[in-house]
């Protein structure tokens, strides 16, 4: 278990309180203009080093991002924008970092804004949060009354100002191209990847945009060093993560840990158990629900760092771990979840804004026990038809879990769904995936 | 994508009350100079606040004179949002969380709290004209499911009983107190914590 000493974020369940005073007291803001009189290079060089990952979902190593940006800023401004729409099911991290370490993410934006040559910095954040968004607009208003952003932020010398925007309820916003059009006062479609955010992001202008919790951690690796930051954890997967436990475990919590800590551990130290047991575990999703589910047996030695998923082909997303025990149908899961990005599927991709439909329908037939043999290598078809055919990676986070189920659950679904095709001359046409309905017409 | 039904009772008239048009602008001013149809959205929230919580055709039409843009870009953004009501809706908008970490914590035994309390059917406005609900996709209060948004504000770590109590509270006009119904402290393990011990105790 990692020491308290080495925790980020100390203020995880507000035992300090948020405020200014106690945050400094806690060691942020103490030293800013020191670690921004180093220059843009020792910082990005620092943060490569650490061998950060980006925490949002998708692990870009973030020195990498930075340095992406123009070095020299041309006649188009640049923007950092901080991605606050965490929407993934599962996943409630960035939600205590806006409300219990609210200036840990600002004086995380004034560094990065001044290391990709950034004067204004927007946070997007889901609309839900209103709360949350209050409090952090609070700390914002604190800072500038105290010069530590503003004019010659903190000392500095350099410029720095910060807008909350919010969101309305659309998950897609969590995807930066998106994110940027919702930014721009339009429905959130993504845009085509290239050009890249960095050169062509905001209005036009280049545009970083990072998550929340890696903000937040880079102003304690640029005090403690990148050292300290890379010797927690494994080569490439360093650091510490906030865990999210949710789902049938008895005590469901955010943790701070080391990466690569066993998921059991963490299921078992700090989520109190599954219900009912450790025998009693059925499956776990362990990156929020867009990353592929594992059985119990991978569950038992599993560590949860990206690559080490990955071998397992799954992924540590934004480790939203959803705990499933036997109690559960877990069939029914993966519909509810299927139906989870029908909904929120932004229409603009044929194959998602209709597969994801398809999907979800299939499933629930499963569930009842309606659909028929074949139909289980169709859905497993028609995530293929998904995946890689979108624009945004939103696709991949809807099929892959459904490949996930299939992949560690195919003979459950099998065993409900056990009857052949009722139409079988037509069986041979392919993604005729109402056979049944065209039977009882027939009739 | 949310399907959203426009209501069929709108209103003539649509204008920003004083405070709200001195919110608007210093929403505009958040953005750049020429860019102020960033703040669409902001805008679209104060309208809905203004209007209980429900936004009007004539508020769009509002809107995209106010920001000189195409209303039809207004409209666009207006349906594209699942938090932008176009109907009108309880003044207790109950949105019940229903995706997976709250469905495996009995989310759906709130949904059916909520047709019997509330209304038989999603978006209809209760008998005494105070609450109405809905299923919603994931809150980001997983660790705290099941749980319900209503207006602003989250209750978590709910069951079939605290939501009654909660259900009483908003028909008789109060506004119940938001927050975890067990009694933990924010997103620790209740009675489980290993962690910042020597903080807790200090």
């Amino acid at each position: 278990m990692l020491e308290d000493k080495n925790r980020i974020f100390q203020n995880l369940y507000n035992d300090l309180g948020a405020d200014v005073v106690s945050s400094k007291k806690r060691g942020d803001w103490v030293d800013t203009k020191q670690i921004i009189s180093k220059g843009r290079d020792w910082i990005i060089n620092e943060i490569k080093s650490s061998e950060l990952r980006g925490r949002g979902g998708a692990g870009f190593p973030t020195g990498l991002k930075w340095s992406f940006a123009p070095k020299e800023v041309g006649s188009r401004p640049h923007y950092l924008v901080i991605n606050a729409d965490e929407s993934e099911p599962g996943t409630c991290k960035d939600r205590d970092i806006l409300r219990f370490e609210p200036h840990k993410l600002i004086e995380g934006c004034l560094i990065a804004a001044y290391s990709v040559n950034a004067h204004v910095c927007y946070i997007y954040i889901r609309g839900e949060y209103f709360n949350e968004g209050q409090k952090l607009q609070n700390a914002i208003n604190d800072a500038y009354s105290k010069n530590l952003i503003g004019k010659n932020a903190s000392g500095s010398g350099w410029d720095f100002d910060i807008f909350i925007h919010y969101g309305a309820g659309a998950y897609i916003c969590g995807e930066e191209t998106a994110l940027l059009e919702s930014l721009e006062g339009k429905k959130g479609q993504p845009r085509l990847k290239p050009p890249f955010p960095a050169l062509i992001g905001l209005y036009g202008c280049p545009t970083i945009i990072n998550n929340v919790e890696t903000i937040a951690v880079v102003p304690t690796i640029l005090r403690r060093g990148a050292k300290w930051f890379a010797s927690i954890g494994k080569p490439k997967n360093t650091g510490t993560k906030i865990f999210c436990i949710s789902g049938n475990v008895n005590k469901p919590c955010n943790v701070e840990e080391e990466m690569g800590i066993p998921l059991k551990e963490l299921i078992e130290n700090h989520a109190g158990g599954v219900i009912g047991g450790w025998d009693n575990l059925k499956a776990v999703i362990p990156g929020g629900s867009s990353m592929p589910m594992l059985p119990k047996d991978v569950c038992e030695s599993i560590n949860m760092d990206f690559d080490s998923l990955v071998e397992q082909k799954s992924g540590l997303g934004t480790a939203g771990i959803v705990v499933i025990n036997k109690d559960q149908d877990i069939i029914k899961c993966m519909a509810r979840i299927a139906r989870f990005y029908k909904h929120e599927s932004c229409g603009q991709c044929t194959p998602c804004r209709e597969g994801s439909g398809w999907m979800w329908r299939m499933l629930e037939r499963m569930t009842k026990g309606e659909a028929s043999r074949e139909e289980v290598d169709m859905l497993m078809d028609v995530t293929k038809q998904i995946e890689g055919h979108t624009i945004c990676a939103f696709g991949e986070g809807s099929s892959w879990p459904v490949q996930g189920l299939l992949r560690h659950f195919k003979k459950e679904i099998i065993k409900r769904n056990n009857f052949n095709p009722l139409v079988n001359k037509n069986n041979k046409i392919p993604y005729l995936v109402d056979q049944h309905l065209l039977e009882k017409d027939n009739v | 994508m949310s399907v959203k039904k426009i209501s069929k009772d709108q209103p003539d008239t649509f204008e920003f009350n004083a405070q709200n048009i001195e919110l608007a602008n210093k929403m505009i001013s958040n953005y750049p100079k020429g860019k102020q149809q960033s703040a669409v959205m902001a805008l679209l929230y104060l309208a809905q606040r203004q209007n209980n919580n429900w936004i009007p055709l004539t508020a769009m039409k509002y809107i995209a004179k106010f920001l000189e843009m195409p209303y039809i870009k207004v409209y666009e953004v207006a349906s594209f949002y699942s938090m932008y009501n176009l109907s009108p809706v309880g003044k207790f908008f109950y949105q019940v969380c229903t995706t997976t970490p709250c469905m495996l914590r009995g989310a759906y035994k709130l949904v059916d709290v909520c047709k019997n309390k509330i209304s038989k059917n999603e978006n209809e406005i209760s008998k005494d004209g105070n609450c109405s609900w809905m299923e919603v996709e994931c809150l980001g209060a997983c660790i705290s499911a099941p749980m319900v948004q209503i207006n602003d504000h989250y209750y978590e770590d709910l069951d079939e009983k605290k939501l009654e109590k909660i259900i009483g509270q908003t028909t008789e006009g109060k506004i119940p107190e938001p927050g975890s119904y067990t009694g933990r402290t924010n997103s620790e393990p209740e009675n489980n914590r290993k962690t910042l011990l020597g903080i807790k105790n200090a």
